[in-house]
């Protein structure tokens, strides 16, 4: 600990090497991106209790009943009613987790667990009041922040990759392989892979996931008649809206991994105060910066 | 700007009592989103604020996808060889029963309430009059889709016939199947829809489907399309029309028995 270390001892650190403080997230994106963490949780446990209404997946207009290219569901064995999860044609065993998983201690059919839907019971209603609710919250709060991303400069500035860093994407990935984290300097610009991350997620997924749900509601179809095929129709358009929240939720996955294994703390608070440490540089014995 | 900011003695690290603050609200977040969210859901004012999105979306819908914006229609080569039939799926109802016995040769639609002249039509009288086919997707609240073929007579039609009062602003579907045990009270399913819908071309009361008289499946003799919003709009079994003026004096007050069990009135998302 810094306070009982014994200050004889202690050799002063080189004025290079102290831990600079930066002020990284302005308050609009912090802000925003909070709001985001809510919204989306919701969205995608309220979007599961939806989905186990009917759990099964298409691709077209209508529903091929006997044939949806995925389903959770039960099918009978040896051992009773078992969870199974068809992808393809082809079945695999996700007993305890989906198609069958437990509900206040008894074994229930369903297709996502108690545990990852809201509400927990089957509630579809319930399910879309809460759905329908945080999608506007979220819309509009992805509506606020890419109006701000573009008046701001958070765009130009911190989004977009420079053609030099595009150029070094190869080092960047073999950093990210070896958990090898940008410090000093580096450390103040999102890196190439993370920029691309970011825009692939605020201009691809979150576009998609929104148009394909949009697509889903039998009025905003009669805008345009016909304009849900071109995402392959209704059902076509259920699909895609699943694999893009699945997406998302891939990209939180590596996002959160990404904060944990880099400094949480120094990552939360700059995300909650604005200050973020600039991991210092390390040296070798030479001096020289590596 | 913000490298000026930065200052040279920054601590490394938070103060233990900042992590502890962190720790707190993630342990707060999950909370709230698991066993958090069940409890809201029971509490009725919170909610009314999570319904209140449906008024934002049917407001945004007849901005965008103005009031007589037509549903998709299909060809013949897109009808699902089999359309899904859901809900009730024979009503256990003793007078339905007795109407299906005799063919529905005995059944005729009501048309009442708000009109200045209530009337009866049987069922070869509704074939009489003019028709419109169309081919159009079914959108189960569910999930699922099905494409049938639909021949009705428009509402619009009858709604002439009978002249609503300047007060009528919905119309109102009595259907013959109770929902639950009839012994246990008036269970019948029920639902309404606004004058948009109502005169919309699409919305017809159809007698066939795919070119057959309706099934008893799918809601013999004759069932409404709704074809801009989920199934559960389009009823089944339909006995009477009323036009209405609220929905205070019906069952449960919200329009519809779906309605009356949390769904949105307003079901076209």
């Amino acid at each position: 600990m810094d306070s009982t270390a014994p200050v004889a001892t202690a050799p002063p650190a080189p004025p290079a090497l102290a831990p600079r403080r930066i002020y990284r997230h302005r308050l609009p994106v912090r802000v925003m991106h909070w709001i985001n963490v809510i919204c989306l949780t919701i969205l995608l446990m309220s979007g599961l209790q939806i989905f186990n209404a009917h759990p099964a997946l298409y691709w077209g207009q209508g529903s091929s009943f006997d044939k949806p290219w995925v389903s959770i569901g039960a099918a009978q064995s040896a051992n009773g009613t078992v969870g199974v999860t068809r992808i393809a044609g082809r079945s695999f065993d996700t007993d305890g987790v989906l198609g069958v998983s437990k509900v206040n201690g008894e074994r229930a059919v369903r297709g996502f667990p108690s545990w990852a839907t809201i509400p927990g019971s089957q509630w579809l209603s319930m399910g879309r009041h809460w759905h329908f609710f945080f999608a506007w919250l979220f819309v509009i709060n992805g509506l606020c922040y890419v109006g701000y991303a573009l008046l701001s400069g958070h765009l130009g500035r911190d989004l977009l990759p420079t053609r030099d860093e595009l150029r070094r994407i190869g080092s960047s990935i073999k950093d990210h392989l070896l958990f090898r984290h940008p410090t000093g300097e580096a450390a103040k610009r999102y890196n190439v892979l993370q920029n691309l991350a970011y825009l692939v997620v605020i201009f691809g997924l979150l576009p998609l996931v929104i148009v394909a749900g949009l697509a889903m509601s039998p009025r905003l179809d009669a805008v345009w008649p016909g304009w849900v095929e071109l995402l392959g129709g209704r059902q076509s358009a259920r699909t895609l809206h699943f694999l893009a929240a699945f997406g998302l939720l891939l990209f939180v996955v590596v996002h959160v991994a990404e904060v944990l294994v880099s400094g949480v703390w120094n990552h939360l608070r700059s995300m909650i105060t604005g200050w973020y440490v600039l991991p210092a540089d390390k040296v070798d014995n030479q001096g020289a910066k590596r | 700007m913000s490298a000026k900011r930065s200052i040279a003695s920054g601590k490394g690290r938070a103060a233990p009592s900042r992590r502890q603050l962190l720790r707190g609200a993630l342990a707060g977040v999950g909370a709230f989103s698991l066993a958090g969210c069940d409890r809201l859901s029971r509490n009725e004012s919170v909610v009314d604020v999570l319904k209140s999105a449906q008024h934002l979306s049917q407001g945004a819908h007849k901005l965008v996808a103005g009031r007589k914006a037509m549903a998709q229609e299909f060809t013949q080569a897109d009808v699902a060889a089999h359309f899904r039939s859901n809900g009730t799926l024979m009503p256990r109802d003793a007078d339905y029963q007795a109407l299906l016995k005799n063919g529905f040769a005995d059944w005729k639609l009501e048309i009442g309430g708000l009109v200045e002249k209530p009337s009866a039509f049987t069922l070869a009288e509704l074939r009489a009059m003019p028709s419109r086919t169309q081919i159009t997707r079914h959108d189960c609240v569910e999930g699922w889709s099905s494409i049938g073929k639909w021949k009705g007579v428009p509402l619009a039609h009858l709604l002439e016939q009978v002249r609503p009062l300047a007060n009528a602003r919905y119309v109102l579907f009595r259907c013959a199947d109770s929902m639950e045990d009839p012994a246990a009270g008036d269970s019948r399913y029920y639902e309404s829809v606004d004058l948009d819908d109502a005169y919309h071309v699409q919305t017809v009361l159809a007698y066939d489907l795919n070119d057959q008289p309706l099934p008893v499946g799918n809601g013999a003799p004759l069932r409404a399309r709704i074809e801009r919003q989920l199934g559960y709009k389009h009823a089944k079994y339909v006995m009477k029309i009323e036009l209405i003026e609220s929905f205070d004096t019906l069952r449960g007050g919200n329009g519809g028995y779906w309605e009356d069990n949390g769904y949105e009135w307003y079901a076209g998302i």
